[in-house]
């Protein structure tokens, strides 16, 4: 008994766009409590058949043919009152960043509420309790004080709670989650998918999960469909689609996907490139005249070293200090105490014309490959910039520039072109290209891949270890996502809290974790016992 | 409780803040060349060394600057603003007089220009790219391009010497004895067209802003998390975009507020308007320093008020603030 079903729907881009259909030809429906994952990468038309559904297609874009049917109705042709009726009662959908998604005016219990009072349910009085009993049932700590709680006083995974509340306030037949897991850190995800199964369980919900995780897909999927460019191309059951994939484009996504094989590490035993000493960063906030102050211990007391040649893997949670620690080592923030030595030199002593001189031993590669570059230079000039500033001649500067983006696999020709005009995975090499030409001892990757799609994560995490291989390079990579540290990374180093807790091989850390906080972040990976088992 | 510690930290501030502005403004106006004891003998026509000698040591300005100085701060302290030497008042009374009218003025103008500026913003960005925005938009560029001066002189032309609806300049009727209602409405009257016209450019000001603002945040996704709910679009237009499109806005009308005293001067002049801009203006061509540091201080004054209040009234629209430790 399906609860929709959808068939043969096309969406139609407006004019200009890279492609005539967002989606084309898509049917497929969803049983009363099954998870149905939609998986594709960003641009393949994953979320558009979901906004069709609830009634949000952007601007422009609008449905060409097709039906979805619903209730006995087909909903795409319905009224907007009727499909405003639907929406948030019979269908009811979350969203991806948990962060925005809220009214940071509203309070969590008003903003609960307003699903009754946009249906006219219950009388004002009762909503609260409504609101209050649905606090609960997202197990939320502390209902009470929750309700009257803003936005910005929930942390990323309570937010996302608090919007599944919503979505849950009428006991909708059909709930779209959108990738509702992926802006958050592995263990909240974890906790927020079981939360997702336990409600289907309990409330026999269809569920339309969109995602472009395949470990999430493992972990609670019942069907799938892959989607690229508009179209499905491959449709199954979960366990099929991941341990028999037909179509090619599935067995490339999930080829792609950093797997759970620990890489082998290069035995590396020279000279460091990188050494910290004792580091230490506090945040002091408040601390006004009648304001109590509050001290935030960003790194605490951190020393590791990665030698000449090796990939350091720093993995944590947001909130660990990870990124705060490879911001130190560049110093774009002072270290409150400690040692930063690069090359023989300690960064964290240097005047700031010192610094300026020696800037250049340590590059950075930026987690946001649209937001790192400027957009009105062209990449020649983001290229040579740096190195111009430190004195080498423009010529020379600009011949190595080419030869730059020849190495990154963009072709000497394109360093005259503007930014606007590079994929992301494009833009993530010239950052990468950027960082190179100042010749740096050491490179900060700070979550360069995360912003990507896997296929393209894929082939940057190639680039740099070819990169590695071909210049010797050091790198200390700053992640979230376990399973890509474990491709590229010779040693991990796992934070928490400022702390570092633990520090090892690759093998070791991956296979044989020690501190009770690692084993917490790897039992935490999305489909891991699939990842092993593929191996 | 982290309001009132907040509250008295600014008092605090401002308090230092209006000591350091009252000196800069002291010595600001003694390096203009001249001084009132000049000026005063040279409208009285007998202008010899001894008269001048005279009336320096009345006033005292034959004194060390730095003597002037200390005996001015310490005046302020006291609240004590000194005695206008050209208008035989003290200054604090003097201003006092002429602060209503002022306020009576820029606060009318105020409330039009926010309020009709913040309609005429929702309404514009509700029909974006239609007639009406194309005619609201317009319309609002016309006001803010128009000089003040312009507009005030065309506003007495058009209404009241052609029209003949409304007083052309003045507070009230001059010997007409009306009292209480009557003189209220007399003033309303006569508040009108000034009013209008200072309110004008801020209202093409907020309009603009508001529209704008309404735009971006009606992109952002809680927003969609609304519609996702089934909320009517009036209501979420009302509740979720113009609450956080209206944090810009408040941030410029808290600008604007700061000009309440000092701002008005040309207006004030314009339509003969007693206020505290034209005893300004006149205190300013007589050297009158005392009534000119008088009205400076006093606007400092205002202005910081108006900053204290604009951040409380950040306060309450935006629960961010002041919870962020």
């Amino acid at each position: 008994m399906s609860v929709i079903s959808i068939s043969d729907l096309s969406i139609a881009l407006p004019r200009g766009a890279d492609r005539e259909f967002a989606v084309q030809d898509c049917s497929y429906d969803i049983a009363a409590g099954e998870i149905l994952c939609v998986v594709g990468e960003s641009g393949s038309g994953k979320s558009m058949t979901a906004n069709a559904v609830m009634g949000l297609l952007p601007e422009g874009v609008s449905v060409a043919k097709g039906k979805a049917e619903f209730g006995g109705k087909d909903i795409l042709t319905v009224s907007e009152a009727e499909q405003r009726a639907l929406r948030g009662d019979r269908i009811a959908m979350i969203f991806q960043e948990p962060m925005t998604a809220l009214n940071p005016l509203m309070r969590i219990g008003d903003q609960i509420a307003e699903v009754f009072e946009a249906h006219n349910r219950h009388r004002p009085a009762e909503r609260r309790e409504k609101a209050l009993a649905l606090i609960r049932e997202v197990q939320l700590p502390d209902p009470e004080k929750i309700i009257r709680a803003y936005p910005f006083q929930l942390s990323g995974g309570q937010r996302q709670r608090a919007m599944i509340a919503m979505a849950l306030a009428l006991e909708p037949e059909l709930l779209i989650a959108d990738e509702p897991t992926t802006a958050l850190d592995v263990t909240t995800q974890a906790q927020i998918l079981k939360l997702i199964l336990d409600l289907r369980e309990k409330r026999g919900m269809a569920v339309m999960f969109i995602t472009h995780d395949f470990g999430v897909v493992a972990e609670i999927a019942d069907r799938v469909i892959v989607m690229r460019y508009g179209e499905i191309v491959e449709r199954g059951n979960a366990t099929e689609v991941l341990e028999n994939p037909q179509h090619d484009y599935t067995k490339r996504l999930l080829a792609a996907i950093p797997s759970g094989l620990v890489g082998q590490s290069t035995e590396v035993a020279k000279a460091p490139a990188l050494e910290i000493r004792n580091l230490e960063k506090t945040y002091k906030t408040g601390g006004g005249l009648f304001r109590e102050r509050r001290d935030v211990r960003a790194i605490d007391n951190v020393s590791l070293t990665i030698s000449r040649g090796e990939v350091l893997g720093l993995v944590g949670e947001s909130g660990s200090g990870k990124s705060t620690l490879g911001r130190a080592v560049v110093r774009l923030v002072a270290p409150d105490a400690g040692e930063v030595i690069v090359g023989g030199t300690d960064l964290a002593a240097l005047s700031d014309s010192e610094l300026r001189a020696a800037r250049h031993k340590v590059q950075m590669v930026f987690q946001d490959p649209y937001a790192s570059l400027n957009p009105r230079h062209r990449v020649m000039r983001a290229l040579t910039d740096g190195p111009i500033a430190k004195g080498v001649p423009k010529d020379k500067a600009r011949a190595r520039a080419r030869e730059l983006m020849e190495t990154v696999g963009l072709g000497a020709d394109a360093v005259d072109r503007f930014p606007h005009e590079f994929s992301g995975g494009q833009r993530q090499r010239i950052g990468i290209a950027r960082a190179l030409a100042m010749d740096p001892e050491l490179i900060i990757a700070d979550e360069a891949v995360s912003a990507l799609d896997v296929s393209i994560q894929a082939q940057v995490l190639d680039l740099l270890r070819d990169l590695r291989t071909r210049f010797d390079l050091s790198i200390l990579f700053i992640t979230h996502d376990l399973r890509v540290a474990a491709q590229l990374c010779d040693r991990i180093a796992v934070m928490q809290k400022g702390k570092l807790v633990e520090i090892g091989p690759v093998s070791e850390v991956f296979l044989n974790p020690q501190h009770s906080y690692t084993q917490a972040l790897l039992a935490a990976v999305p489909g891991g016992g699939w990842g092993q088992a593929a191996e | 409780m982290a309001i009132a510690g907040a509250i008295l930290s600014r008092l605090i501030k401002a308090a230092i803040t209006l000591l350091a502005i009252a000196i800069l403004n002291f010595f600001l106006v003694h390096a203009a060349p001249g001084d009132p004891a000049t000026v005063l003998a040279g409208e009285a026509g007998a202008a010899d060394e001894q008269m001048i000698a005279d009336l320096r040591a009345r006033f005292g300005l034959d004194q060390p600057l730095y003597v002037q100085l200390a005996r001015y701060v310490g005046n302020i302290v006291t609240l004590d603003l000194g005695y206008s030497f050209r208008q035989g008042q003290p200054v604090l009374d003097l201003i006092l007089d002429r602060l209503p009218a002022t306020l009576i003025l820029t606060l009318s103008a105020f409330w039009i220009s926010l309020l009709a500026g913040v309609a005429l913003g929702v309404a514009a960005s509700a029909r974006v790219g239609k007639f009406t925005d194309t005619l609201i938009t317009g319309t609002a560029l016309l006001f803010y391009a128009t000089p003040l001066y312009w507009a005030a002189l065309m506003a007495v032309l058009v209404f009241s010497v052609q029209l003949g609806w409304l007083p052309g300049f003045g507070y009230e009727t001059v010997g007409s004895g009306y009292s209480g209602f009557e003189r209220a409405l007399d003033i309303l009257k006569h508040l009108i067209l000034p009013a209008l016209t200072l309110g004008l450019f801020f209202m093409a000001v907020y309009m603009r802003m508001t529209r704008a603002s309404m735009l971006e945040v009606a992109q952002q996704d809680f927003v969609k998390t609304a519609r996702a709910k089934g909320l009517m679009p009036s209501l979420i237009r009302r509740r979720h975009i113009l609450r956080n499109a209206l944090l810009p806005v408040v941030t410029l009308a808290g600008l604007q507020a700061g000009q309440l005293v000092g701002g008005a001067v040309l207006t004030e002049t314009v339509f003969a308007w007693p206020g505290i801009g034209r005893l300004m203006f006149e205190s300013l061509a007589a050297r009158d320093y005392n009534t000119i540091l008088g009205v400076f201080l006093v606007s400092a004054a205002m202005v910081i008020v108006f900053n204290i209040l604009t951040d409380l009234v950040y306060r309450l629209i935006d629960p961010r603030i002041g919870h962020k430790a």
